[in-house]
């Protein structure tokens, strides 16, 4: 009788065998809740704290407020009228000027149409409720006792709001056109984006893995180059080529490239290598012996081509297309500088916190703006999932053939597309070098006198270097502690589903919400972490999270390639899994280990979104100074300095490709036989 | 099969085990006690629960009901590390980056050993395990047999109480398996360790173990030497799982007889009242081929005259396919020595006579139908 049919009920009564936890397992369990306190207090509670501002409004409760008014001689009658009798006996304030923000104040003399702050007429006013508030000049009063106060003086009474929850934010969002507007600008640009990166990439991607085309090494160095900038470097080339004083401007038939126009190229740059490396991926891992069977079927090459290459690479171009456009929906650096009057969600995030400090509102865009992300960051874990299980351990690389006539065509294309990103690049560097655009095109250096201009200065240079080091350091050690720890620990299955799930929320998280999101967690003077804000290290605690899922799944996937009994030997032989981890797991790892911190160091030179709301005076950014100096129309420097964020990064690539092969050799010399 | 090293101390007990994966049973009530110095295999089909045996032995996957007591102590909730015991992986497991030297090096650290004992540790592990000038070399240098090897130095290398090994020659071609199968078998003599083997080839658990545990669907079949497993099946499935059987459908008859077809044949004892519906089985090799007319003397024969339909040369034997239609036998397997055949001039398509030995002639349940 197979003990599969048998039934559990046969089990013997009494408890279950429950193991006694070791030293490791202690430590790894402490490792990880350690870990995940830090995304809980890095990710969650932030968000948390923002979700509910959006729900937070304020109002003035003109009831909870009673008035006397004196005659002449300053003799009270003992009439006492309510703010609500008043208001609505005067007038003087519409209903919606009643919400108002956490800051706003409101003015009582318009409630007296005969008030006049020379007259000798006496006013009292007190709180009908405990709590109730309201300002004579900066002193608050909120205890229900009447005051008497001179005109004068009641001419400086401003009530203050009552903070209470409700959806009226959102009702104040959707009825007002300036706002609600950008969610409609938001997805149409980020699809068209969408549409022509996928579109230019998957051909980039397809002469890169299909043709016999020549210099293939270099169109791919090319393709990720503007990985190494930041996104609105772009927007920076554009305005030299099609802005007001642009050279080509002609091109443009009258069009501006404020707008929608620049919005979409310059998001086609900045994420063309996004795209570029997923297609490029999902066509290298298709199957080749699909493509001797089609042509042994004599199927036309447009045939093979959409009965084969199509569905073997569509989970790579619907991934990329998500990936895009969740890129470009949550951009700010582009939009902010090349937007001119369109306006899209996370600059109006940006907008409503640093221009009108209306805090409310921008969490209210923010909660917006991540519904799409996280709605496009699902999908594309899904379509990711289906991907991998297709794979099969048989399949054969697929060889193309030479063949004169499209290796051509497609040697013509990529030249064009990598004229597009190279040019843009180009134009920034000149243009940073040149004295005067377009009047005096002599070169000088007098750009890079950083120091002279608005925005940081070139300590803003060296703190973005900072900030990478320390991002790329720490953020390496948390990330693949972390992920060793989920990977490879015993039992606790219900915990380690949670880290994971917290692992990938970052992923879905736009960095403006993350940034906005800082503000009111960390802004916050009863918060016993209150002393980072505004230090170096929320920048750096920012970027770690706001980069955590890719460099989380990257060490995954390095460990799962690790024999899974690596711990049980180690245990059988009494050592500490530390040892284990040290001597092991980690140099065997190393090559992951060096492209986590890479791709976080470059991340956090090129990031705007987070850290525009978290950088103060003495922590300003290279990135965040390219902004800036755009913004007080110094253009020429802001190229500058976003082209010395591009040859830093390419030099830490550069160190990076050094050590993997050159102190890999050395310490990985069991790798060859 | 020697059993010189293992005495009659039980050193693991196992003691009402069960293991349960969600609503899966993966072992169910496993009793089983092992001597001191014993060699045991696990021997079953893929996915009869061996390895989880194993692992819970080692407390690598706790099981889900019952004790484990390892000399004298009960570990049953012991996490690996606080258990006696070295095991080696079907993967070898072998630390990638470091040297022979340190993987064997590895467990002998951190526990007072000054860095010369442990330099001689090593040097005489490599000694014992055949390969003493390969320290220097990191794993990937050494074939699969080496690899296994080292593995198997780094798991005794602290004097372990208790050897397990899951599947360790299975991913090794077949010339060094049975090369290795000796050495690891002799070097457990020497050194005397009580050890747990799994494996899923009844040859390496036949010519390895003192005892074999023959295991099915997540329970133990029998328990019993190579030769008890082997002579004496307890039931149809080790009978059939380990080595070849002939199965034929046939009723009790007067206690110690067999009706298969229209003959009765006398047969080694068992259980079953008359009548009952049975599975008679015999081994192709205790199959006695006479030549054609050939009447045998006692009383109880077992002869039965048969068509040699078809012959297959195995090397050391010939393996003959026996028809008997008159006599409702159908497909009858049996292996003949070279000389038998050349002595009684056996051809394909010739009658012939063959004996079924009485004692060889065994009696099964018959397995519900399927
Ligand atoms: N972690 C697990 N979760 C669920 N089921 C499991 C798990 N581990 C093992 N099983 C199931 O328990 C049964 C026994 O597995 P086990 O690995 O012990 O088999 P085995 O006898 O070692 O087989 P093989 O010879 O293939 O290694 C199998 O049916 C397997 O599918
Ligand atoms: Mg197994």
């Amino acid at each position: 009788m197979p003990a599969s049919s048998a039934n559990l009920s046969e089990l013997p009564a009494g408890p279950n065998v429950k193991g006694k936890l070791s030293r490791d397992d202690l430590i790894m369990r402490g490792g990880m809740a350690v870990i995940a306190l830090y995304l809980i207090v890095t990710l969650a509670l932030p968000l948390y704290t923002m979700l509910s501002k959006s729900f937070s409004t304020y109002q003035f409760q003109l009831s909870q407020y009673e008035f006397q008014v004196s005659d002449e001689d300053g003799i009270f009658d003992g009439t006492i009228v309510s703010g609500t009798d008043l208001n609505n006996k005067t007038g003087a304030y519409e209903l919606t000027d009643l919400s108002t923000g956490s800051d706003g104040r409101l003015g009582v003399t318009a409630f007296f149409l005969d008030f006049s702050f020379r007259s000798p007429v006496h006013y009292q006013l007190r709180n009908t409720v405990e709590g109730g508030r309201f300002l004579v000049g900066s002193t608050l009063y909120d205890d229900t006792q009447w005051l008497e106060l001179d005109s004068n003086t009641f001419r400086r009474v401003q009530l203050r709001p009552v903070q209470a929850r409700g959806i009226d934010n959102f009702i104040n969002y959707f009825s007002t056109p300036a706002l609600f507007n950008s969610i409609k600008n938001s997805l149409w640009i980020s699809l068209l984006s969408t549409l022509v990166t996928v579109s230019l990439a998957f051909w980039f991607a397809y002469a890169l893995n299909r043709s016999c085309m020549r210099f293939k090494g270099l169109f791919r160095l090319i393709a990720m180059a503007p990985i190494l900038v930041p996104s609105l470097l772009p927007g920076i080339a554009l305005v030299y080529l099609f802005g007001n004083q642009g050279m080509l401007k002609e091109l443009l038939f009258g069009a501006s490239i404020y707008g929608p126009i620049g919005i979409v190229i310059g998001s086609v740059f900045f994420t063309f290598p996004h795209a570029f490396l997923i297609i490029t991926t999902a066509l290298a891992i298709s199957d080749g012996r699909l493509y001797e069977a089609a042509s042994s079927l004599r199927a036309s090459p447009w045939r093979t081509f959409w009965t084969v290459t199509i569905p073997g690479a569509r989970y790579g171009l619907i991934s990329a297309a998500f990936v895009v456009f969740n890129l470009v929906i949550t951009d700010f650096g582009l939009p902010k500088v090349i937007g001119g009057q369109f306006n899209v969600l996370a600059v109006d995030i940006y907008k409503q916190v640093i221009g009108q400090q209306n805090f409310e509102m921008g969490a209210v865009v923010s909660v917006i703006l991540i519904i799409p992300a996280i709605f496009a960051f699902i999908i594309d874990r899904l379509v990711q999932s289906k991907q991998i299980s297709s794979l099969t351990a048989r399949s054969v690389p697929y060889q193309p053939k030479p063949d004169r006539r499209t290796d051509a065509i497609f040697l013509i294309y990529c030249s064009f597309v990598g004229l597009f990103i190279i040019g843009m690049l180009a134009v920034c560097q000149f243009a940073a070098l040149v004295k005067f655009w377009p009047y005096d095109l002599s070169l000088s250096l007098n750009n890079y006198q950083f120091d002279k201009m608005d925005g940081g200065g070139w300590g803003a240079y060296f703190n973005s270097i900072k900030l990478g080091l320390l991002t790329a350091v720490a953020g390496t050690a948390i990330v693949f502690f972390g992920a060793y720890l989920v990977e490879k620990s015993n039992g606790f299955f219900l915990g380690r589903a949670a880290f994971q799930m917290i692992a990938m929320l970052p992923m879905a998280i736009p960095g403006m919400v993350l940034g906005l999101a800082y503000i009111f967690f960390f802004n916050n003077p009863s918060n016993p972490l209150h002393a980072i804000y505004g230090t170096m290290a929320i920048l750096v605690v920012c970027t770690v999270t706001h980069f955590y899922t890719v460099s989380h799944l990257t060490a995954v996937t390095a460990l799962k390639q690790m024999d899974r009994e690596f711990e049980s030997v180690s245990a059988s032989l009494k050592q500490p899994t530390l040892k284990l981890f040290s001597r092991v797991t980690v140099p065997v790892c190393l090559p992951s280990v060096l492209d986590i911190s890479i791709y976080l160091f470059i991340n956090a030179m090129t990031t705007v979104s987070a850290v525009v709301f978290l950088y103060s005076p003495k922590t300003a950014l290279a990135s965040i100074a390219v902004l800036n100096m755009d913004d007080a129309g110094d253009i020429a420097p802001a190229a500058a300095m976003g082209m010395m964020i591009f040859y830093t990064n390419a030099a830490a690539r550069i160190i990076h490709l050094f050590i993997s092969k050159g102190v890999l050799a050395r310490t990985q010399a069991w790798r060859t036989r | 099969m020697t059993q010189e090293n293992a005495s009659s101390e039980i050193y693991l007990s196992i003691d009402n085990l069960w293991k349960v994966f969600g609503s899966f049973i993966a072992l169910k009530d496993i009793t089983l006690d092992i001597n001191e110095g014993e060699f045991v295999c696990f021997l079953g089909p893929s996915g009869c629960g061996k390895t989880t045996l194993l692992r819970a032995i080692a407390g690598l996957d706790l099981q889900t009901k019952g004790t484990v007591m390892q000399d004298g102590k009960d570990v049953s909730n012991l996490p690996p590390s606080e258990r006696d015991f070295g095991i080696v992986f079907q993967s070898y497991a072998l630390f990638p980056n470091l040297t022979i030297n340190k993987n064997i090096a590895f467990g002998l650290e951190n526990a007072g050993r000054s860095k010369l004992e442990i330099t001689d540790r090593v040097r005489e592990l490599l000694q014992l395990v055949g390969l003493p000038d390969q320290g220097q070399k990191y794993p990937a240098q050494l074939s699969g047999g080496q690899q296994q090897r080292i593995a198997l130095a780094r798991a005794i290398a602290t004097n372990p109480g208790l050897l397990l090994l899951d599947e360790p020659l299975s991913a090794l071609d077949a010339k060094v398996r049975v090369h290795l199968r000796h050495e690891i078998k002799e070097l457990q003599r020497k050194l005397g360790v009580t050890t747990v083997m799994v494996t899923h080839d009844q040859e390496e658990a036949l010519s390895m173990a003192d005892r074999i545990v023959v295991m099915n669907h997540g329970i133990i079949e029998q328990v019993g030497s190579p030769t008890e497993i082997y002579r004496e099946p307890a039931n149809l499935f080790v009978a059939d799982f380990i080595g070849e059987m002939n199965q034929i459908k046939s009723t009790v008859l007067n206690g110690s007889r067999l009706s298969i077809g229209e003959t009765t044949f006398a047969c080694h004892s068992h259980n079953f009242d008359d009548d009952m519906l049975v599975v008679a089985a015999i081994r192709p090799e205790d199959i006695i081929p006479h030549e054609e007319g050939y009447v045998s003397d006692a009383e109880n024969g077992n002869c039965i005259e048969v068509l040699l339909q078809e012959m297959e040369f195995l090397g050391s034997f010939w393996r003959c396919h026996l028809q008997n239609n008159k006599f409702g036998i159908s497909g009858l397997m049996a292996d003949f020595s070279i000389n038998a055949i050349r002595r009684l001039k056996l051809l394909k398509g010739k009658d012939m006579v063959i004996e079924l030995p009485a004692d060889r002639l065994m009696a099964f349940d018959r397995p519900e139908v399927d």
